[in-house]
């Protein structure tokens, strides 16, 4: 790999009102321990878009997408410094109440992790816990959280069974069922098909681009073909650094940074 | 305002539930802390007292052979010499552990080098049955089948340092086995492979290069035995013959710091001198079982830096 | 050829030396119901017990060891699971949490007869709770919860960090993930653990000569209200239970038929011991196969 010069950036500012921001940072740190895993990072998100977060294993998108719900308040040691602002709020301060905002900003991770509870059970849970108590709504959202995950015909005879039971594609689509039946307005998905199958991808694919009529989301993802196939924007990463963001169009057809260029053209990652 | 924003701004439910599912197992886990604590100031307290409150002296009390805490000696002293409590239960300590480390280690490599199969389909639930039958079973057993064998093969009552050596053997194989196991499971594969593909036999192999990386687990576990040992109480007071006396040999009645403890808690006063002096057996007791944690710990620790 | 044949000859000693553990198991388990089971009848197992003629039943020692049994788990289970969770989920890295895991490993380790005897100083006589099933089962649950709360603590550990992370995604707290998600999910491990833990409590007699004592006053199993004095639900009246009885009829020696009153009673101790190895076993398979099919 060659050695870049981080300081030159490209990044795209997105206008009020022309476009609606869900969700942005600035000048977003993580630290771990005393090793810092993201610079400054400065990125908005458009509302009822997809962005996707790209670049090689090791450059910073994860954790700069775990720390956007404040997953990383998890990790021992990990720090969070700079703003994250959401409905005119910092969310990266103590007064907020990370566990409601969560409800807000919802998250699938790289693995499948369905409860070891029915599939029913695995999108009520939360609702119930929650305080959701109406059966006709519970019944509802069910059905139409896992009809928008395409999971709804496979599964609609045998909602009591064990979501284990599901092949891993379906799990992985049951996550995300779960995570929209809580009707979040931001959804952020951590490399959400790199454990599937070419066929269960492609359907988890087909599936964002429905939900982002109801959702913004964004994506991590090692694959710059999903990547250019369902995003509007996109955002490269490098060395723990967000180097370049724009349009996802323009960032594929003409990146302007050497290391973007580089990495989209195959020459490392 | 917009409700979505008051509502990030106030404490949700979930994170009440948080504040309060951490202190409920702050609680838990300090109520244990707490108690042994509490165990270690009032046996130290107790046991201190002897010492303290009565001018017994620490040597006396250590290497005195007459146990008769409720008389005193032609100088006044009182006859507090723990001695032969303490050469009886190191006496079948390391006896029982003597005779169980060849076993367990034999039993280790069958289950490990010879017939894993075997070894996890007969020997593993032989071992869990060993360590989950009673001590008082042990101690019934001992005393209607070993004693009266004692007596038969070597003559005098049978009770004794060797009855409660054999009682205390089988108590603690299956904990030292079990370790052993571990501890074999524990070397690398390829160790086993380099000194095979180099044309040695299995028993080779064994001998020179597994067992001599596993040595640090199987120490650990013959001192877990050593400590299980030193602690058991029923069985070996039912064995052992209780008389306080300097055994002289491995078939005459003699007794542990248990078999005292149990056998004269009962009978003393709370706060007399007699009553002291076993609390300081007891305090004995409860140092002795930091010292294996501590050897435990000790070893644990070389072998960590031998790797 | 020296070596290979030094191999054969080890492979057999080794070999032997396995057989000969199996035999001795073998003649514990045979002497032990041989000799006891020929005594345990319906009579032996209901009468209670007598001093001084022969004749004898197991039937209060027996009521009181389950009765102290399920007493001593009732605490030690909460108490237990509160403080596993808190070692796998919330403890830090840090020295207070290496002191704390020493403290229990101290525990784990001591006698039995230490744990009995402060049992004795502080809840027999601090308390004023006197010899009585009470202290029994504070004293067992302290003799418990050390191995009770590392059994937790692994059962829980065991279970992917994936699944805590489903649950707080979905604004759900670290708690409530717990309680409702992995522990769950533990519950086979955590299962057999209690029932072993359960074995080991039901055979203990060291730390209950001077707590629970060593007297079984006769039980009037009609009233079983348990403020009334013989009533067996009393928690207040002193309890021998069948692990002690064992030892108190073989050290004292007055009962004439002590050694078949003790086989009899031992036979009864293994059987349980054996019955809750293996509940621990098909309990713990069966929660684990109706957790992940169905």
């Amino acid at each position: 790999m060659a050695d870049y010069d981080l300081t030159q950036t490209h990044i795209i500012h997105l206008d009020e009102p022309k476009h609606e921001i869900a969700l942005s940072t600035e000048k977003l740190n993580v630290y771990y321990g005393e090793n810092r895993a993201m610079h400054d990072a400065s990125l908005q998100f458009e509302r009822y878009r997809i962005t996707a977060l790209i670049g090689a294993s090791g450059s910073g998108k994860s954790t700069y997408l775990r720390s956007l719900n404040r997953m990383n308040d998890n990790i021992a040691n990990s720090r969070v410094t700079g703003k994250i602002m959401y409905r005119d709020l910092n969310i990266n301060s103590d007064e907020i109440d990370v566990y409601k905002m969560r409800e807000h900003i919802g998250m699938v991770f790289q693995r499948p992790n369905p409860f070891a509870k029915s599939i029913y059970d695995n999108i009520t849970f939360a609702l119930k816990r929650h305080g959701q108590k109406d059966k006709k709504y519970l019944d509802e959202v069910v059905e139409t959280s896992l009809k928008q995950a395409a999971l709804w015909d496979q599964v609609k005879d045998s909602l009591g069974k064990s979501a284990l039971a599901l092949s891993g594609g379906q799990q992985q689509r049951l996550c995300i069922a779960r995570a929209i039946a809580m009707k979040p307005d931001i959804l952020l998905l951590d490399e959400p098909a790199s454990a599937l199958d070419p066929i269960s991808t492609n359907t988890v694919e087909e599936t964002l681009i429905r939900l982002k009529e109801e959702f913004t989301i964004v994506i991590v993802t090692h694959n710059m073909q999903q990547a250019a196939r369902i995003s509007d924007y996109t955002a490269f990463f490098h060395s723990g650094r967000a180097l370049e963001f724009d349009e996802t169009r323009k960032l594929f057809t003409r990146p302007k940074i050497k290391a973007a260029e580089d990495y989209v053209s195959g020459h490392f990652g | 305002m917009d409700p979505i924003k008051a509502s990030l701004l106030k404490k949700s439910r979930a994170a009440k539930s948080e504040t309060r599912g951490k202190l409920i197992s702050l609680v838990c886990i300090s109520l244990i802390v707490f108690i042994v604590l509490a165990i270690f100031y009032f046996v130290a307290s107790r046991g201190l007292a002897t010492f303290f409150k009565d001018k017994v002296s620490i040597g006396r009390f250590l290497t005195q052979s007459t146990w008769n805490p409720s008389l005193k000696d032609s100088h006044g002293h009182p006859e507090v010499g723990a001695l032969p409590m303490i050469m009886g239960s190191f006496g079948v300590t390391f006896l029982a552990a003597l005779l169980a480390t060849p076993f367990a280690i034999g039993a280790g490599i069958f289950m490990t080098e010879i017939s894993p199969k075997r070894g996890e389909k007969l020997l593993q639930p032989v071992m869990e049955l060993l360590v989950g039958i009673p001590s008082v079973v042990y101690g019934f057993i001992g005393l209607s089948v070993i004693v009266p064998a004692v007596r038969h093969l070597f003559g005098g009552s049978g009770f004794g340092i060797l009855a409660g050596t054999c009682v205390l053997f089988v108590m603690i194989l299956p904990t030292v086995t079990s370790m052993t196991v571990d501890a074999l499971k524990s070397v690398p594969r390829h160790y086993r492979e380099a000194s095979l593909a180099l044309g040695a036999t299995r028993w080779q192999t064994t001998w020179k290069v597994v067992l001599k990386a596993a040595t640090p687990g199987i120490l650990t576990g013959v001192v877990f035995g050593m400590a299980r040992a030193f602690g058991e109480a029923l069985a070996v007071q039912m064995v052992i013959g209780n008389a306080a006396l300097l055994p002289h040999n491995l078939i005459t009645p003699a007794s542990t710091l248990t078999s005292v403890l149990t056998m004269g808690m009962g009978n003393t006063v709370m706060g007399s001198l007699a009553n002291n002096a076993l609390w300081s057996l007891a305090l004995l007791l409860l140092l002795m079982s930091l010292l294996f944690n501590l050897l435990v710990r000790l070893i644990g620790r070389k072998g960590a830096m031998n790797r | 050829m020296n070596a290979k044949k030094w191999d054969k000859v080890a492979t057999a000693v080794l070999t032997g030396i396995a057989g000969l553990i199996v035999l001795l198991l073998a003649c514990l388990l045979g002497y032990i119901l041989v000799r006891g089971l020929p005594h345990v009848t319906w009579q032996f197992l209901t009468k209670p017990a007598q001093t001084f003629t022969k004749g004898g039943g197991i039937g209060v020692q027996l009521f009181n060891s389950f009765y102290l049994l399920i007493l001593a788990m009732v605490i030690s289970i909460p108490l237990s699971i509160g403080a596993g969770i808190y070692l796998a989920e919330y403890a830090p890295k840090n020295w207070v949490t290496n002191v704390v895991r020493t403290a229990i490993e101290v525990l784990s380790s001591l006698p039995s007869v230490v744990v009995g005897l402060f049992g004795f100083l502080v809840f027999v006589i601090q308390f004023k709770l006197g010899f009585s099933i009470l202290a029994g089962a504070l004293v067992l649950t302290v003799f418990n919860l050390p191995l009770l709360t590392r059994n937790v603590e692994d059962a829980l550990k065991s279970i992917h960090f994936t699944q805590r992370e489903a649950g707080l995604a979905l604004g759900l707290s670290r708690y409530e993930t717990v309680k409702h998600v992995v522990i769950p999910e533990a519950l086979p491990n955590i299962i057999t653990g209690m029932i072993l833990g359960a074995g080991r409590v039901f055979g203990e007699a060291a730390a209950l000569i001077y707590t629970a004592g060593q007297s079984a006053p006769s039980l009037d199993f009609t009233n079983w209200n348990p403020m009334y004095i013989a009533s067996p639900l009393n928690p207040m009246r002193p309890a021998e239970t069948l692990a002690v009885h064992i030892w108190k009829i073989n050290s004292e020696g007055i009962m004439p038929d002590a050694t078949a009153v003790s086989a009899g009673a031992s036979a009864v101790l293994i059987i349980a011991v054996l019955l809750f190895n293996w509940l621990a076993r098909v309990i713990g398979k069966r929660v684990y196969r109706k957790m992940t099919a169905a």
